[in-house]
């Protein structure tokens, strides 16, 4: 016998990958900005999307959702009283969602063409971990923390914050009940992101919203 | 717990990727896995040998190979590795760095293979990028 090395420099989720950069090529071709949210679960993700679909909405703006969950459409029962289309992606199981999964789902979406929207918004399966290794085509990936998880989040979970392009910290108004030390967490997320944009939000109150919209409207500006 | 997803992932490259040696068996692969990449190295192993078990590499050692962070700075205009994943920032002038040079790696970097001696690949030209031991 005789031994052979060859050399493979292939990317393990190189599939993932190359179905993300068509979902991205189709993204741009179609103008529409497509935002992937990430947090564990319980953070608020569907509450401050919510919100975002709703202020969205109200400045004539189109967007949409697809939103990822192990079961249940309770999620996309939800999001869908914004008046926004709304689609559930169950994983059964599976952490996090991959460009297949949105490949899929875009697929047969009653009344929505990529091309009539302004967003789109890919809010993942509940998780801080598997997500950030799975690109789904978007433009903008957004971490979310809230304040009642804790300062120290970004610092035990640096993959997926250093990989996103924003951090969102909601439950801005239980500041006080939690003794949250913003400033220690604005620190946290700039240590691992260094010059990452953060929005500090409530979806209950409003607060930080207005940021986060003008955000997000400055990024749909084709460039 | 990605892992498997990847186990499953890793191993249906390499079986494809090992088909163009007929007769031989891989012995070891060697992966590039940087600290951003988000995967634990036990749980991996574990799943590894799920994922392997009953395919065609079977048997085949997973060597993982971790690569630390390397930052770009901007205002040293110089590259530094930085030891953990706890904060960003050059060695060199300990200011946030926000450029990354490496860390978020998850590929194979190369397979080991044990062929049956002369004669069993036919005529096959060699790819350039072999290199036997």
């Amino acid at each position: 016998m005789t031994t052979r090395i060859v050399e493979l420099r292939r990317g393990i989720l190189k599939k993932n990958d190359a179905l993300a950069a068509a979902l991205r090529q189709r993204f741009t071709s179609a103008g529409v900005l497509v935002l992937n949210l990430v947090s564990s679960p319980g953070t608020g993700k569907t509450a401050f999307l919510e919100r975002t679909l709703r202020d969205l909405r109200s400045r004539g703006a189109r967007a949409a959702a697809l939103v990822g969950d192990l079961e249940t459409d309770n999620d996309a029962r939800r999001l869908a009283a914004s008046g926004a289309p709304v689609r559930q992606i169950n994983t059964h199981g599976i952490c996090h969602l991959d460009a297949e999964m949105v490949t899929k789902h875009l697929e047969g979406w009653e009344g929505v063409s990529l091309a009539a929207l302004d967003y789109l918004f890919i809010e993942n399966v509940g998780n801080l971990v598997c997500p950030s290794s799975y690109d789904l085509g978007e433009r903008i990936r957004v971490a979310l923390l809230s304040v009642t998880e804790g300062e120290d989040k970004p610092l035990k979970y640096p993959g997926l914050f250093n990989s996103s392009d924003a951090a969102v910290i909601t439950k801005i108004d239980l500041v006080d009940p939690c003794g949250f030390d913003r400033e220690l967490a604005l620190k946290n997320v700039n240590e691992i992101r260094p010059g990452i944009r953060i929005f500090e939000t409530s979806a209950k109150t409003g607060a930080g919203m207005e940021d986060w919209i003008t955000y997000l409207t400055e990024q749909a500006q084709p460039s | 717990m990605h892992e498997l997803s990847i186990a499953t992932s890793i191993v249906e490259t390499v079986t494809e990727s090992a088909a163009a040696y007929p007769g031989a068996r891989v012995i070891e692969v060697r992966l590039r896995l940087g600290a951003l990449a988000s995967v634990v190295e036990d749980s991996l192993q574990f799943c590894w040998e799920l994922a392997s078990e009953g395919s065609p590499i079977a048997g085949a050692l997973l060597v993982i190979n971790k690569l630390p962070v390397i930052v770009h700075c901007d205002p040293c205009d110089a590259d530094s590795e930085i030891e953990g994943v706890q904060s960003f920032r050059c060695p060199r002038c300990g200011e946030l760095a926000t450029g990354l040079r490496q860390g978020r790696e998850l590929e194979i970097e190369s397979i080991e293979l044990d062929e049956p001696e002369t004669g069993a690949r036919g005529n096959d030209t060699p790819d350039p990028a072999e290199k036997q031991i």
